[in-house]
Protein backbone atom coordinates (compact mmCIF):
# COMPACT_ATOMS: atom_id res chain seq x y z
CA UNK A 1 0.00 0.00 0.00
CA UNK A 2 1.71 3.70 -0.80
CA UNK A 3 1.66 6.06 1.13
CA UNK A 4 -0.99 8.28 0.47
CA UNK A 5 -0.37 11.20 2.77
CA UNK A 6 -3.47 13.43 3.90
CA UNK A 7 -5.22 13.31 0.20
CA UNK A 8 -5.88 9.20 1.15
CA UNK A 9 -9.42 9.78 1.80
CA UNK A 10 -9.85 11.44 -1.11
CA UNK A 11 -8.18 9.25 -2.97
CA UNK A 12 -9.62 6.14 -1.96
CA UNK A 13 -12.94 7.31 -2.26
CA UNK A 14 -12.66 8.66 -6.12
CA UNK A 15 -11.56 4.92 -6.78
CA UNK A 16 -14.02 3.24 -4.21
CA UNK A 17 -16.71 5.48 -6.11
CA UNK A 18 -15.35 4.64 -9.73
CA UNK A 19 -14.82 1.01 -9.18
CA UNK A 20 -18.17 0.66 -7.65
CA UNK A 21 -19.92 2.18 -10.31
CA UNK A 22 -18.40 0.48 -12.94
CA UNK A 23 -18.70 -2.63 -11.09
CA UNK A 24 -22.82 -1.69 -10.66
CA UNK A 25 -22.90 -1.70 -14.42
CA UNK A 26 -21.30 -4.39 -15.35
CA UNK A 27 -23.66 -6.51 -12.72
CA UNK A 28 -26.14 -5.32 -14.13
CA UNK A 29 -25.63 -5.38 -18.08
CA UNK A 30 -24.85 -9.28 -17.19
CA UNK A 31 -27.90 -9.96 -14.88
CA UNK A 32 -29.49 -8.41 -17.76
CA UNK A 33 -28.08 -10.19 -20.35
CA UNK A 34 -28.74 -13.38 -18.59
CA UNK A 35 -32.55 -12.78 -18.22
CA UNK A 36 -33.20 -12.00 -21.43
CA UNK A 37 -31.15 -15.09 -22.80
CA UNK A 38 -32.93 -17.52 -21.04
CA UNK A 39 -36.71 -15.72 -21.66
CA UNK A 40 -35.65 -15.57 -25.22
CA UNK A 41 -35.03 -19.56 -24.90
CA UNK A 42 -38.10 -20.07 -23.20
CA UNK A 43 -40.14 -18.67 -26.20
CA UNK A 44 -37.85 -20.04 -28.88
CA UNK A 45 -38.65 -23.64 -27.55
CA UNK A 46 -42.35 -23.15 -27.43
CA UNK A 47 -42.32 -22.18 -30.72
CA UNK A 48 -40.08 -25.21 -32.01
CA UNK A 49 -42.44 -27.32 -29.81
CA UNK A 50 -45.82 -26.32 -31.79
CA UNK A 51 -43.85 -26.49 -35.17
CA UNK B 1 -37.71 -23.72 -40.34
CA UNK B 2 -37.19 -20.38 -40.67
CA UNK B 3 -34.07 -18.71 -40.02
CA UNK B 4 -33.48 -18.12 -36.30
CA UNK B 5 -32.54 -14.55 -36.67
CA UNK B 6 -34.93 -12.37 -38.50
CA UNK B 7 -32.33 -10.87 -40.15
CA UNK B 8 -28.84 -11.83 -41.50
CA UNK B 9 -27.04 -9.12 -40.29
CA UNK B 10 -27.97 -9.87 -36.56
CA UNK B 11 -27.25 -13.78 -36.67
CA UNK B 12 -23.91 -12.43 -38.04
CA UNK B 13 -23.41 -9.81 -35.36
CA UNK B 14 -24.23 -12.41 -32.98
CA UNK B 15 -21.61 -15.13 -33.87
CA UNK B 16 -18.70 -12.84 -34.47
CA UNK B 17 -19.25 -11.21 -30.80
CA UNK B 18 -19.80 -14.62 -29.56
CA UNK B 19 -16.33 -15.52 -30.73
CA UNK B 20 -14.22 -12.08 -29.82
CA UNK B 21 -16.23 -10.77 -26.66
CA UNK B 22 -14.28 -13.16 -24.69
CA UNK B 23 -10.88 -11.72 -25.88
CA UNK B 24 -12.01 -7.79 -25.53
CA UNK B 25 -13.48 -8.63 -22.08
CA UNK B 26 -10.36 -10.27 -21.19
CA UNK B 27 -8.23 -7.53 -22.52
CA UNK B 28 -9.86 -4.67 -21.03
CA UNK B 29 -9.62 -6.67 -17.43
CA UNK B 30 -6.28 -7.08 -17.77
CA UNK B 31 -5.52 -3.48 -19.48
CA UNK B 32 -7.20 -1.79 -16.51
CA UNK B 33 -6.08 -3.91 -13.34
CA UNK B 34 -2.68 -3.35 -14.77
CA UNK B 35 -3.44 0.07 -15.48
CA UNK B 36 -4.53 0.92 -12.35
CA UNK B 37 -2.11 -0.78 -9.94
CA UNK B 38 0.57 0.75 -11.75
CA UNK B 39 -0.48 3.95 -11.48
CA UNK B 40 -2.56 3.46 -7.63
CA UNK B 41 1.10 1.64 -6.53
CA UNK B 42 3.70 2.65 -8.68
CA UNK B 43 3.78 6.33 -9.38
CA UNK B 44 4.52 8.86 -7.63
CA UNK B 45 3.10 11.85 -6.08
CA UNK B 46 3.22 15.17 -7.52
CA UNK B 47 5.00 17.81 -6.26
CA UNK B 48 2.52 20.04 -5.89
CA UNK B 49 -1.07 17.50 -5.87
CA UNK B 50 0.30 15.18 -3.40
CA UNK B 51 -1.28 11.22 -4.04
CA UNK B 52 -4.65 13.15 -5.51
CA UNK B 53 -2.31 13.02 -8.91
CA UNK B 54 -3.46 9.08 -8.62
CA UNK B 55 -6.86 10.15 -9.07
CA UNK B 56 -6.70 11.20 -13.19
CA UNK B 57 -6.25 7.70 -13.73
CA UNK B 58 -10.12 7.11 -13.54
CA UNK B 59 -10.81 10.65 -14.49
CA UNK B 60 -9.21 11.05 -17.62
CA UNK B 61 -10.41 7.75 -19.18
CA UNK B 62 -13.71 8.10 -17.83
CA UNK B 63 -14.10 11.88 -19.25
CA UNK B 64 -12.65 10.54 -22.62
CA UNK B 65 -15.17 7.35 -23.11
CA UNK B 66 -17.65 9.57 -21.89
CA UNK B 67 -17.35 11.61 -25.26
CA UNK B 68 -16.56 9.17 -27.15
CA UNK B 69 -19.42 7.25 -26.19
CA UNK B 70 -21.66 10.17 -27.50
CA UNK B 71 -19.48 9.97 -30.55
CA UNK B 72 -20.10 6.14 -31.05
CA UNK B 73 -24.10 6.52 -30.56
CA UNK B 74 -23.91 9.84 -33.04
CA UNK B 75 -22.10 7.45 -35.73
CA UNK B 76 -24.84 4.63 -34.59
CA UNK B 77 -27.81 6.56 -35.33
CA UNK B 78 -26.26 8.12 -38.41
CA UNK B 79 -25.86 4.55 -40.01
CA UNK B 80 -29.53 3.71 -38.43
CA UNK B 81 -31.00 6.28 -40.29
CA UNK B 82 -28.89 6.11 -43.57
CA UNK B 83 -28.38 2.23 -44.24
CA UNK B 84 -31.06 0.68 -41.49
CA UNK B 85 -29.12 -1.39 -39.99
CA UNK B 86 -30.83 -2.77 -36.93
CA UNK B 87 -27.95 -3.66 -34.77
CA UNK B 88 -26.48 -0.19 -35.51
CA UNK B 89 -29.90 1.46 -33.89
CA UNK B 90 -30.06 -1.32 -30.64
CA UNK B 91 -25.46 -0.52 -30.38
CA UNK B 92 -26.48 3.02 -29.89
CA UNK B 93 -29.13 2.10 -27.35
CA UNK B 94 -26.51 0.00 -25.69
CA UNK B 95 -24.58 2.79 -25.23
CA UNK B 96 -26.13 5.30 -23.91
CA UNK B 97 -26.17 4.19 -20.50
CA UNK B 98 -22.76 3.51 -20.47
CA UNK B 99 -21.61 6.75 -21.81
CA UNK B 100 -23.76 7.90 -18.74
CA UNK B 101 -21.96 6.10 -16.40
CA UNK B 102 -18.99 7.27 -18.01
CA UNK B 103 -20.12 10.42 -17.45
CA UNK B 104 -20.81 10.61 -13.67
CA UNK B 105 -17.90 9.08 -12.93
CA UNK B 106 -15.79 11.76 -14.68
CA UNK B 107 -17.70 14.28 -12.64
CA UNK B 108 -17.68 12.41 -9.15
CA UNK B 109 -14.04 11.76 -9.40
CA UNK B 110 -13.21 14.98 -10.35
CA UNK B 111 -15.30 16.95 -7.48
CA UNK B 112 -13.37 15.10 -5.02
CA UNK B 113 -9.94 15.91 -6.79
CA UNK B 114 -11.24 19.41 -6.69
CA UNK B 115 -12.37 19.49 -3.07
CA UNK B 116 -8.91 19.08 -1.77
CA UNK B 117 -7.47 20.78 -4.84
CA UNK B 118 -9.63 24.04 -5.23
CA UNK B 119 -11.18 23.91 -1.91
CA UNK B 120 -14.53 23.35 -3.49
CA UNK B 121 -16.38 20.59 -4.98
CA UNK B 122 -18.25 22.26 -7.69
CA UNK B 123 -17.31 25.22 -10.08
CA UNK B 124 -18.94 26.41 -12.75
CA UNK B 125 -16.04 25.88 -14.59
CA UNK B 126 -16.88 25.92 -18.29
CA UNK B 127 -15.28 22.05 -18.51
CA UNK B 128 -17.31 20.93 -15.76
CA UNK B 129 -20.78 22.71 -16.52
CA UNK B 130 -20.88 21.15 -20.24
CA UNK B 131 -19.93 18.09 -18.82
CA UNK B 132 -23.02 18.47 -16.71
CA UNK B 133 -25.17 19.11 -20.00
CA UNK B 134 -23.79 16.50 -21.48
CA UNK B 135 -25.18 14.25 -18.73
CA UNK B 136 -28.43 16.14 -19.17
CA UNK B 137 -27.98 15.10 -23.17
CA UNK B 138 -27.79 11.38 -22.29
CA UNK B 139 -30.37 11.12 -19.83
CA UNK B 140 -33.28 12.49 -22.17
CA UNK B 141 -31.49 10.39 -24.45
CA UNK B 142 -32.12 7.16 -22.90
CA UNK B 143 -35.57 8.25 -21.17
CA UNK B 144 -37.10 9.13 -25.05
CA UNK B 145 -35.67 5.26 -25.51
CA UNK B 146 -37.57 3.75 -22.07
CA UNK B 147 -40.96 5.47 -23.60
CA UNK B 148 -41.29 4.45 -26.57
CA UNK B 149 -43.33 0.67 -27.35
CA UNK B 150 -42.51 0.04 -30.66
CA UNK B 151 -38.56 -0.36 -31.66
CA UNK B 152 -38.05 0.92 -34.72
CA UNK B 153 -40.11 4.26 -34.11
CA UNK B 154 -37.95 4.84 -30.79
CA UNK B 155 -34.61 4.01 -33.04
CA UNK B 156 -35.82 6.79 -35.55
CA UNK B 157 -36.65 9.41 -32.96
CA UNK B 158 -33.59 8.61 -30.63
CA UNK B 159 -31.46 9.18 -33.46
CA UNK B 160 -32.54 12.67 -34.37
CA UNK B 161 -32.41 13.66 -30.73
CA UNK B 162 -28.79 12.31 -31.41
CA UNK B 163 -28.24 13.96 -33.81
CA UNK B 164 -29.66 17.51 -32.88
CA UNK B 165 -28.46 17.08 -29.42
CA UNK B 166 -24.72 16.94 -30.50
CA UNK B 167 -25.50 20.27 -32.26
CA UNK B 168 -26.60 21.41 -28.96
CA UNK B 169 -24.06 19.96 -27.02
CA UNK B 170 -21.42 21.22 -29.01
CA UNK B 171 -23.16 24.53 -28.97
CA UNK B 172 -23.43 24.56 -25.35
CA UNK B 173 -19.57 23.88 -25.12
CA UNK B 174 -18.78 27.25 -26.59
CA UNK B 175 -21.55 28.73 -25.09
CA UNK B 176 -20.72 27.72 -21.93
CA UNK B 177 -16.90 28.70 -22.46
CA UNK B 178 -18.29 31.87 -23.50
CA UNK B 179 -20.38 32.39 -20.36
CA UNK B 180 -17.94 31.97 -18.11
CA UNK B 181 -15.31 33.92 -19.70
CA UNK B 182 -17.68 36.93 -19.14
CA UNK B 183 -17.21 36.02 -15.24
CA UNK B 184 -14.01 34.74 -14.59
CA UNK B 185 -11.42 36.82 -16.23
CA UNK B 186 -8.44 34.08 -17.00
CA UNK B 187 -10.03 30.85 -15.00
CA UNK B 188 -7.62 29.78 -12.14
CA UNK B 189 -9.56 26.41 -11.77
CA UNK B 190 -8.59 25.15 -15.19
CA UNK B 191 -5.93 22.21 -15.32
CA UNK B 192 -3.95 21.51 -17.73
CA UNK B 193 -4.36 17.75 -18.39
CA UNK B 194 -2.69 16.35 -21.01
CA UNK B 195 0.10 18.69 -21.82
CA UNK B 196 1.19 18.62 -17.86
CA UNK B 197 1.91 15.28 -17.69
CA UNK B 198 5.27 13.67 -17.22
CA UNK B 199 5.79 10.26 -18.39
CA UNK B 200 6.10 8.86 -15.20
CA UNK B 201 2.42 9.31 -15.12
CA UNK B 202 1.49 9.24 -19.06
CA UNK B 203 2.30 5.66 -19.48
CA UNK B 204 0.03 3.96 -16.90
CA UNK B 205 -2.30 6.26 -17.93
CA UNK B 206 -2.02 5.26 -21.56
CA UNK B 207 -2.93 1.61 -20.56
CA UNK B 208 -6.00 3.28 -18.35
CA UNK B 209 -7.05 4.50 -21.37
CA UNK B 210 -6.63 1.34 -23.05
CA UNK B 211 -8.26 -0.66 -21.05
CA UNK B 212 -11.38 2.11 -20.55
CA UNK B 213 -12.10 1.82 -24.51
CA UNK B 214 -11.78 -1.60 -24.25
CA UNK B 215 -14.02 -1.89 -21.13
CA UNK B 216 -16.34 -0.03 -22.83
CA UNK B 217 -15.99 -1.95 -26.68
CA UNK B 218 -16.91 -5.29 -24.19
CA UNK B 219 -19.93 -3.75 -22.58
CA UNK B 220 -21.45 -2.44 -25.22
CA UNK B 221 -21.09 -5.69 -27.26
CA UNK B 222 -22.88 -7.38 -24.58
CA UNK B 223 -25.57 -5.15 -24.18
CA UNK B 224 -26.03 -4.90 -27.77
CA UNK B 225 -26.48 -8.53 -27.96
CA UNK B 226 -28.84 -8.50 -25.04
CA UNK B 227 -31.09 -5.95 -27.10
CA UNK B 228 -30.82 -8.02 -30.43
CA UNK B 229 -32.00 -10.91 -28.15
CA UNK B 230 -34.70 -8.32 -26.81
CA UNK B 231 -35.91 -7.65 -29.87
CA UNK B 232 -35.43 -11.11 -31.37
CA UNK B 233 -37.90 -11.88 -28.76
CA UNK B 234 -40.51 -9.39 -28.80
CA UNK B 235 -41.12 -10.45 -32.80
CA UNK B 236 -41.36 -13.96 -31.82
CA UNK B 237 -43.97 -12.74 -29.19
CA UNK B 238 -45.94 -10.42 -31.17
CA UNK B 239 -45.70 -13.34 -34.13
CA UNK B 240 -47.62 -15.94 -31.36
CA UNK B 241 -50.37 -12.98 -30.55
CA UNK B 242 -50.82 -13.48 -34.12
CA UNK B 243 -51.26 -16.76 -34.79
CA UNK C 1 -50.78 28.33 -45.14
CA UNK C 2 -52.43 30.83 -43.64
CA UNK C 3 -55.03 29.40 -43.08
CA UNK C 4 -53.12 26.90 -40.30
CA UNK C 5 -52.16 30.11 -38.78
CA UNK C 6 -55.29 31.59 -38.25
CA UNK C 7 -57.11 28.74 -37.17
CA UNK C 8 -53.78 27.82 -34.11
CA UNK C 9 -54.32 31.49 -33.25
CA UNK C 10 -57.95 31.07 -32.97
CA UNK C 11 -57.82 27.91 -31.12
CA UNK C 12 -55.02 29.34 -28.40
CA UNK C 13 -57.02 32.42 -27.80
CA UNK C 14 -60.64 30.65 -27.55
CA UNK C 15 -61.53 29.58 -24.06
CA UNK C 16 -59.85 26.60 -23.10
CA UNK C 17 -57.12 27.34 -25.23
CA UNK C 18 -54.60 28.28 -22.85
CA UNK C 19 -53.51 31.23 -23.47
CA UNK C 20 -52.94 33.80 -20.98
CA UNK C 21 -51.97 30.74 -19.05
CA UNK C 22 -48.00 31.25 -19.55
CA UNK C 23 -48.46 34.64 -18.60
CA UNK C 24 -49.96 33.76 -15.19
CA UNK C 25 -47.36 31.48 -14.91
CA UNK C 26 -44.48 34.01 -15.79
CA UNK C 27 -46.39 36.62 -13.24
CA UNK C 28 -46.37 33.85 -10.53
CA UNK C 29 -42.93 33.10 -10.78
CA UNK C 30 -41.61 36.22 -10.54
CA UNK C 31 -43.83 36.83 -7.56
CA UNK C 32 -42.32 34.05 -5.76
CA UNK C 33 -38.59 34.83 -6.62
CA UNK C 34 -38.52 37.53 -3.68
CA UNK C 35 -40.14 34.73 -1.11
CA UNK C 36 -37.52 32.78 -1.86
CA UNK C 37 -33.94 34.74 -1.84
CA UNK C 38 -35.27 37.54 0.51
CA UNK C 39 -36.83 40.86 -0.29
CA UNK C 40 -33.31 42.68 -0.31
CA UNK C 41 -33.77 45.67 -3.53
CA UNK C 42 -29.62 45.39 -4.01
CA UNK C 43 -30.01 41.54 -4.59
CA UNK C 44 -33.09 41.67 -6.87
CA UNK C 45 -31.60 44.07 -9.13
CA UNK C 46 -28.74 41.95 -9.67
CA UNK C 47 -30.77 38.35 -10.43
CA UNK C 48 -33.57 40.43 -12.08
CA UNK C 49 -32.43 39.56 -15.85
CA UNK C 50 -31.48 35.63 -14.86
CA UNK C 51 -34.82 35.60 -13.33
CA UNK C 52 -36.88 37.16 -15.64
CA UNK C 53 -35.09 34.75 -18.65
CA UNK C 54 -35.38 31.33 -16.69
CA UNK C 55 -39.80 32.78 -16.16
CA UNK C 56 -40.01 33.13 -19.77
CA UNK C 57 -38.19 30.23 -20.28
CA UNK C 58 -40.18 28.15 -18.34
CA UNK C 59 -43.57 29.66 -19.27
CA UNK C 60 -42.42 28.52 -22.77
CA UNK C 61 -42.34 25.23 -21.50
CA UNK C 62 -45.31 25.01 -20.06
CA UNK C 63 -47.51 25.38 -23.07
CA UNK C 64 -45.40 23.71 -25.50
CA UNK C 65 -47.19 19.99 -25.61
CA UNK C 66 -50.29 21.66 -26.29
CA UNK C 67 -48.63 22.66 -29.96
CA UNK C 68 -49.15 18.87 -31.36
CA UNK C 69 -50.78 16.71 -28.54
CA UNK C 70 -54.34 18.82 -29.41
CA UNK C 71 -54.26 17.93 -33.13
CA UNK C 72 -53.34 14.87 -32.63
CA UNK C 73 -55.93 13.72 -30.50
CA UNK C 74 -58.46 15.11 -33.01
CA UNK C 75 -57.42 13.78 -35.56
CA UNK C 76 -56.42 17.13 -37.68
CA UNK C 77 -53.06 16.38 -37.40
CA UNK C 78 -53.20 13.59 -39.91
CA UNK C 79 -55.01 15.77 -42.08
CA UNK C 80 -52.21 18.43 -41.88
CA UNK C 81 -49.87 15.97 -42.40
CA UNK C 82 -51.76 14.62 -45.72
CA UNK C 83 -52.02 18.25 -47.34
CA UNK C 84 -50.35 19.65 -50.42
CA UNK C 85 -48.44 22.50 -48.00
CA UNK C 86 -45.17 20.41 -46.90
CA UNK C 87 -45.04 19.12 -43.42
CA UNK C 88 -41.33 21.39 -42.63
CA UNK C 89 -43.54 24.31 -43.35
CA UNK C 90 -46.48 23.14 -41.31
CA UNK C 91 -44.31 22.69 -38.21
CA UNK C 92 -42.89 26.23 -38.90
CA UNK C 93 -46.48 27.36 -38.66
CA UNK C 94 -47.35 25.83 -35.56
CA UNK C 95 -43.91 27.28 -34.27
CA UNK C 96 -45.03 30.46 -35.27
CA UNK C 97 -48.88 30.56 -34.22
CA UNK C 98 -47.06 29.07 -30.38
CA UNK C 99 -44.48 32.02 -30.48
CA UNK C 100 -47.28 34.65 -31.41
CA UNK C 101 -49.49 32.94 -28.38
CA UNK C 102 -46.75 32.77 -26.12
CA UNK C 103 -43.37 34.14 -26.70
CA UNK C 104 -44.75 37.31 -27.89
CA UNK C 105 -46.92 37.95 -25.15
CA UNK C 106 -44.18 37.41 -22.36
CA UNK C 107 -41.52 39.59 -24.32
CA UNK C 108 -45.13 42.30 -23.87
CA UNK C 109 -44.51 41.87 -20.17
CA UNK C 110 -41.01 41.55 -19.46
CA UNK C 111 -40.61 45.02 -18.63
CA UNK C 112 -43.54 45.14 -16.32
CA UNK C 113 -42.37 42.18 -14.18
CA UNK C 114 -38.95 43.63 -14.41
CA UNK C 115 -40.24 46.70 -12.18
CA UNK C 116 -41.54 44.20 -9.28
CA UNK C 117 -37.78 42.65 -9.40
CA UNK C 118 -36.14 46.48 -9.20
CA UNK C 119 -34.27 45.81 -12.61
CA UNK C 120 -32.00 48.41 -13.28
CA UNK C 121 -33.66 51.54 -15.78
CA UNK C 122 -30.55 50.80 -18.37
CA UNK C 123 -31.89 46.77 -18.56
CA UNK C 124 -35.56 47.37 -20.20
CA UNK C 125 -34.32 47.67 -23.37
CA UNK C 126 -32.07 45.14 -24.12
CA UNK C 127 -34.43 42.75 -22.01
CA UNK C 128 -37.57 43.54 -24.66
CA UNK C 129 -34.78 43.06 -27.50
CA UNK C 130 -33.21 40.03 -26.02
CA UNK C 131 -36.31 37.72 -24.93
CA UNK C 132 -37.22 39.22 -28.39
CA UNK C 133 -34.74 37.41 -30.44
CA UNK C 134 -34.34 34.26 -28.10
CA UNK C 135 -37.90 33.58 -27.91
CA UNK C 136 -38.67 32.43 -31.02
CA UNK C 137 -35.80 29.77 -31.14
CA UNK C 138 -37.51 28.13 -27.77
CA UNK C 139 -40.48 28.43 -29.86
CA UNK C 140 -38.78 26.46 -32.67
CA UNK C 141 -37.07 24.21 -30.45
CA UNK C 142 -39.92 23.30 -28.18
CA UNK C 143 -42.13 22.53 -31.12
CA UNK C 144 -39.15 19.73 -31.88
CA UNK C 145 -39.93 18.50 -28.63
CA UNK C 146 -43.05 18.33 -29.16
CA UNK C 147 -42.88 16.56 -32.24
CA UNK C 148 -40.28 14.02 -30.93
CA UNK C 149 -42.92 13.18 -28.38
CA UNK C 150 -46.30 13.10 -29.36
CA UNK C 151 -46.90 9.68 -29.46
CA UNK C 152 -46.03 9.18 -26.08
CA UNK C 153 -48.68 9.45 -23.20
CA UNK C 154 -48.03 11.69 -20.28
CA UNK C 155 -44.93 13.04 -22.37
CA UNK C 156 -45.10 16.09 -20.74
CA UNK C 157 -42.43 15.52 -18.34
CA UNK C 158 -39.85 13.90 -20.96
CA UNK C 159 -40.84 16.89 -22.88
CA UNK C 160 -39.46 19.12 -20.27
CA UNK C 161 -36.51 16.48 -19.60
CA UNK C 162 -35.81 16.68 -24.22
CA UNK C 163 -36.59 20.37 -24.76
CA UNK C 164 -34.46 21.50 -21.57
CA UNK C 165 -30.88 21.19 -22.98
CA UNK C 166 -31.63 22.04 -25.93
CA UNK C 167 -32.54 25.53 -24.01
CA UNK C 168 -29.18 25.65 -22.87
CA UNK C 169 -27.15 27.87 -25.48
CA UNK C 170 -30.73 30.32 -25.97
CA UNK C 171 -30.62 30.78 -22.05
CA UNK C 172 -26.66 31.37 -21.54
CA UNK C 173 -26.85 34.04 -24.54
CA UNK C 174 -30.16 35.80 -24.03
CA UNK C 175 -29.55 36.37 -20.51
CA UNK C 176 -25.99 37.43 -21.17
CA UNK C 177 -27.38 40.13 -23.14
CA UNK C 178 -30.19 40.55 -20.60
CA UNK C 179 -27.33 40.90 -17.90
CA UNK C 180 -24.80 43.26 -19.89
CA UNK C 181 -27.42 45.55 -20.84
CA UNK C 182 -28.65 46.08 -17.29
CA UNK C 183 -24.99 46.50 -16.07
CA UNK C 184 -24.47 48.99 -18.94
CA UNK C 185 -21.64 46.77 -20.60
CA UNK C 186 -21.52 46.44 -24.12
CA UNK C 187 -23.86 43.87 -25.39
CA UNK C 188 -22.57 43.39 -29.16
CA UNK C 189 -21.14 39.74 -28.94
CA UNK C 190 -23.64 37.78 -27.02
CA UNK C 191 -26.45 39.56 -29.00
CA UNK C 192 -24.67 38.73 -32.14
CA UNK C 193 -24.54 34.93 -31.02
CA UNK C 194 -28.32 35.02 -29.46
CA UNK C 195 -29.14 36.13 -33.01
CA UNK C 196 -27.10 33.15 -35.21
CA UNK C 197 -28.50 30.71 -32.29
CA UNK C 198 -31.91 32.00 -33.74
CA UNK C 199 -31.39 32.30 -36.90
CA UNK C 200 -29.70 28.82 -37.18
CA UNK C 201 -32.60 26.73 -35.48
CA UNK C 202 -35.22 28.87 -37.46
CA UNK C 203 -33.42 28.00 -40.53
CA UNK C 204 -33.06 24.02 -39.67
CA UNK C 205 -34.87 22.82 -36.83
CA UNK C 206 -37.80 22.33 -39.13
CA UNK C 207 -36.66 19.68 -40.85
CA UNK C 208 -35.96 17.51 -37.83
CA UNK C 209 -39.39 18.20 -36.35
CA UNK C 210 -40.79 17.20 -39.40
CA UNK C 211 -38.79 14.26 -40.06
CA UNK C 212 -39.77 12.94 -36.70
CA UNK C 213 -43.19 13.95 -37.11
CA UNK C 214 -43.23 11.74 -39.86
CA UNK C 215 -42.00 8.46 -37.79
CA UNK C 216 -44.63 8.94 -35.26
CA UNK C 217 -47.70 9.49 -37.65
CA UNK C 218 -46.79 6.46 -39.80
Amino acid sequence: MPDLGKYAGAVLSAYAVSLALLAVLVLWSLWRAKRVKAALEKVEARRNGQD
Amino acid sequence: MASIWEYANPRKFMSVTDRVLPWIAGLSAIALVAGLAWGFFLTPDDYRQGSTVKIIYLHVPAALMAINGWLMMLAASLVWLVRRHHVSALAARAAAPVGAVMTVIALLTGAIWGQPMWGTWWAWDPRLTSFLILFLFYLGYIALWAAIEDGDTAADLTSVLCLVGSVFALLSRYAVNFWNQGLHQGASLSLDKEENVADVFYFPLLLCIAGFVLFFLALVLLRTRTEIRARRMRALMARERMA
Amino acid sequence: MKALLVRDLKLAVRAGGGFGLGLAFFLIVVVLVPFAVGPETALLTRIAPGILWIGALLACLLSLDRILALDREDGSLDLIATAPLPLEAAVSVKALAHWLTTGLPLVIAAPVLGVLLNLRGEGYGWLVVSLAIGTPALSVIGTFGAALTVGIKRGGLLLSLLVLPLYVPVLIFGAEVARRGAEGLSVATPLALLGAVTCGTIALLPFASAAVLRVNLR
